[in-house]
């Protein structure tokens, strides 16, 4: 074997695989990528668009809540879908379909099944846009999609999946290049994630309860959200670095060993890291500081990945002041080391109790949304549009417009979002000497918004830049012509033999940094191995006499605060702090979760924690509740909640009731047997009652309406321990 | 916390996975030569997208 010095180019030896052999003619297929690169353009800028429309209803509510399809609990969800799987996820494609092709010196296995994939995805995309703002959503952040969506998700991965490993088994060079690693990681993982997080029972169509219940669910939400963003916002996005990054600079990568240890440390920690999601939750303390601690190793491959991207420009600096794609790849990668310091830090619990349910988090995952995967994006998709359509980018003046507004659009984004996450924590915090809260969380509503008109501005900026972008790319289009079928060459592949007399682990011996690795991978797993039996010997939920299952208007009325999308402003979740028990009530116990299918403690406190809604303090007058849905600003002066006065006309839909009791009955909560025949007899009583006293207070509404259902819902929140002190456990 | 079995199970099945991967791949001879496929990679174009070659 030839020992090539770092940093020569050694010409010769590259070229000699080529000579070898019987050379074979083939085409790549740029079609496809040229399909998904329109995609990434189309479905950014729409998913950019709800975004900003979201992040401007939290400051102009009553005129951009268009109720109840385009109210923000339901387009929140419908802008982290199409940036994540639409922008995001087109883009991984475009770039896997690009690179792979010429990684392995083939076309891919199966036109077919590429265009299947294509079309498949696409349709997909429009069957979230058009059912998520119909209120059909599981509640779980970023695979809120129905389980017939989740279905045609799995089935399409699996067309994916197919192609890939059926193109590397035809492919025409030994080697697999480090970012095809992380395309399998990506496909194997996210299809594991996918399945795992989606397990439900259907109750009809369109409507489904998770598998699990509160804390469990709540595990397995984060375990796939957080490796969502390892496995679809990070792996194939370091793969397209690994490619793109080197070809834009036209050298190769500083390190390629260094790229191997990078992707293999970085998937066998990213799996442990989800419960930082979770910290000062009701979830297990042990299981907490496994998170945490995975969560902060992580730091060590990420920035081995950061600088060896970095690096790989070392000595270019002056290219990349003239080539706006290398500037777009600089930032991206810059980004990505930043998200990924800054991840580790807000796993450490003192940091996490000041940022989490503040902006802080939605500044931090723009860095790495817009920064890392937008501008690597970007740098992308300019590289590539003039490569397969044969001629030069349109305007490099409006590519050079874009990067500075996008830049800009980056800093005005996340600069007052940090300040308002901070400056959120500290008010939430604050006491005054004798003891009160010193804010109301009104007043921190209020103060928000100038930030959140200046994180709109930066939102504005950016999506000008991709739609600059959009234009600029489809002149270059226009200027040139598509090279579908772009001709190459290489030699079949020869049989591999192995170096005579010398077994494998003598060969890992022999490098230490792939040694130390396979040892680390080993330690990992023999301590995970370790820890299981202690976990299997008792259930760690403890029952709490005292919760009971919900009445059936109770459980309709979850259902549509699910529906709506409640959960993206409000948490569930009251953490041990004494900020927090003065203002919410009694911190959460896991037990208290048990009949949640599925769990509600959401992630961002747009508004004041619901946990306790209904007990001690915080329990207001059913006429209070109807008021302040039906006209949040009229009730609470500055208040940036949707109204959702639409609840009142929609009649409650009492012919699931039977099902949805009997789906709850299989998922063993313990309602008595035959009770989905009397549960619509119970469901209206409560109502009519809620009704009556409504009417006490000169509102008159029909005992059928949703907002009733919603009402019960909100009062029963908390109550079973809440009022109840001496059934507190510990 | 049944859950919290079914991931970490799942979560080794995956990672055990890869594991026999990377030893797999070791065993090929992936990683015998950790420079080359750095270089070679940026020589992939078809013959017919060449002109943009330096
Ligand atoms: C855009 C974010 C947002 C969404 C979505 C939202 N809310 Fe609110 N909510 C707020 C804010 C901000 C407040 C605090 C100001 C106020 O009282 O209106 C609030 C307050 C409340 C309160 C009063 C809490 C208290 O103790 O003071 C209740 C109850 C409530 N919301 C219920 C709901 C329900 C039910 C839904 C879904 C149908 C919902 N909210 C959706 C932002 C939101």
């Amino acid at each position: 074997m030839e020992t090539i010095k770092q940093g020569s180019f050694a010409k010769e030896v590259l070229q000699r695989p080529h000579t070898e052999g019987r050379r074979e003619t083939f085409y790549y297929d740029n079609a496809i990528v040229r399909n998904f690169a329109a995609a990434t353009v189309i479905w950014g800028v729409v998913g950019m668009l709800a975004g900003l429309w979201a992040a401007l209803q939290l400051v102009l509510p009553e005129s951009l809540n268009i109720g109840p399809w385009f109210n923000f609990g339901r387009l929140r969800p419908l802008h982290t879908n199409a940036v994540i799987f639409a922008f995001v996820g087109n883009g991984i494609f475009m770039g896997y379909y690009y690179s792979i092709q010429r990684l392995l010196k083939t076309r891919m296995w199966s036109d077919l099944m590429g265009k299947i994939h294509f079309w498949g995805w696409q349709a997909i995309i429009v069957a979230a846009a058009i059912t998520l703002p119909l209120g059909f959503t599981t509640s779980k952040e970023y695979a809120e999609l129905e389980w017939p969506i989740d279905i045609a998700i799995t089935l399409i991965w699996v067309v994916f999946g197919w192609n890939m490993f059926a193109t590397i088994l035809k492919r025409r060079e030994r080697h697999l290049y480090v970012a095809i690693w992380f395309y399998i990681a990506t496909f194997v993982t996210v299809a594991v994630l996918h399945i795992v997080n989606s397990l439900a029972i259907p109750v009809s169509f369109f409507k489904s309860y998770s598998a699990f219940a509160g804390v469990q669910d709540a595990l397995v939400q984060w375990w796939y959200g957080h490796n969502a963003v390892a496995f679809f916002l990070t792996t194939p996005y370091l793969g397209l670095m690994y490619y793109f990054l080197p070809k834009a600079a036209n050298r190769p990568v500083y390190s390629y060993k260094l790229s191997i240890i990078h992707f293999w440390s970085l998937i066998f920690i990213y799996i442990w890291a989800g419960p930082h999601h979770l910290l000062y939750t009701a979830l297990p303390n042990w299981a907490q500081s496994l998170g945490i601690v995975f969560s902060f190793t992580l730091i060590f491959p990420s920035w081995g990945g950061m600088i060896n991207g970095l690096l790989t420009l070392r000595g270019a600096w002056d290219k990349v002041r003239e080539d706006v794609i290398l500037k777009f790849m600089v930032v991206a990668v810059t980004c990505y080391g930043m998200a990924t310091f800054e991840g580790p830090m807000l796993s450490l619990k003192n940091i996490n109790a000041i940022s989490h349910f503040t902006d802080w988090t939605i500044a931090h995952v723009h860095v790495g949304g817009l920064g890392w995967n937008g501008f690597l994006t970007f740098g992308i998709l300019y590289w590539l549009v003039p490569k397969i359509f044969r001629t030069e980018l349109y305007s490099k003046k409006l590519a050079n417009v874009h990067f500075w507004i996008g830049t800009l659009g980056i800093l005005f984004y996340a600069i007052p979002m940090y300040i308002a996450g901070f400056m959120q924590a500290s008010m939430w915090k604050q006491f005054t000497p004798s003891g009160q809260l010193k804010y109301q969380f009104l007043d921190t509503v209020t103060f928000m918004k100038p930030f959140y008109a200046t994180r709109g501005l930066g939102g504005a900026l950016f999506v000008a830049g991709a739609i600059i972008m959009m234009y600029n790319l489809w002149k270059t289009a226009k200027q040139g012509k598509l090279l579908a079928n772009e001709q190459a060459e290489a030699p079949a592949l020869e049989k591999y033999t192995a170096h005579k007399g010398e077994h494998w682990h003598r060969w890992v011996e022999r490098k230490p940094t792939p040694m130390l690795v396979a040892t680390l991978i080993v330690i990992l797993i023999g301590g995970a191995v370790e820890m299981i039996p202690t976990f299997l010997v008792k259930s760690n939920v403890p029952t709490i006499a005292s919760v009971k299952p919900y009445t059936p208007l109770e459980l309709q009325g979850r259902d549509i605060y699910v529906r709506e999308g409640c959960y993206t402003c409000h948490s569930q979740m009251i953490r041990p702090f004494r900020s927090e028990t003065e203002r919410y009530g009694e911190y959460s116990k896991a037990g208290e979760f048990v009949y949640d299918f599925p769990f509600q403690w959401g992630s961002k406190r747009t508004g004041p924690d619901l946990a306790r809604e209904g007990a001690g303090n915080n329990r207001k007058s059913n006429t209070w509740h109807y008021n302040h849905l039906d006209d949040p600003q009229a009730i609470s002066t500055g208040s940036i909640m949707p109204a959702y006065s639409f609840l009142i006309d929609a009649r409650l839909d009492t012919a699931s009731t039977p099902g949805k009791i009997k789906a709850m009955q299989t998922l063993g909560v313990p309602y008595a047997k035959g009770f989905e025949l009397e549960a619509n007899k119970d469901l209206m009583k409560q109502a009519n009652e809620i009704a009556s006293d409504l009417k006490k207070n000169n509102i008159n509404v029909p005992a059928d309406r949703e907002v009733l259902a919603v009402i019960a819902y909100l009062q029963r929140l908390g109550t079973d321990i809440g009022n109840n002190k001496t059934a507190q456990l510990k | 916390m049944s859950a919290l079995v079914v991931l970490i199970v799942v979560s080794m099945i995956v990672a055990g996975g890869f594991l026999g991967l990377f030893i797999f791949s070791v065993k090929k001879g992936q990683y015998d030569d950790d420079y080359t496929p750095s270089v070679r990679m940026l020589f992939d174009d078809g013959v017919t997208n060449t002109d943009k070659q330096p």
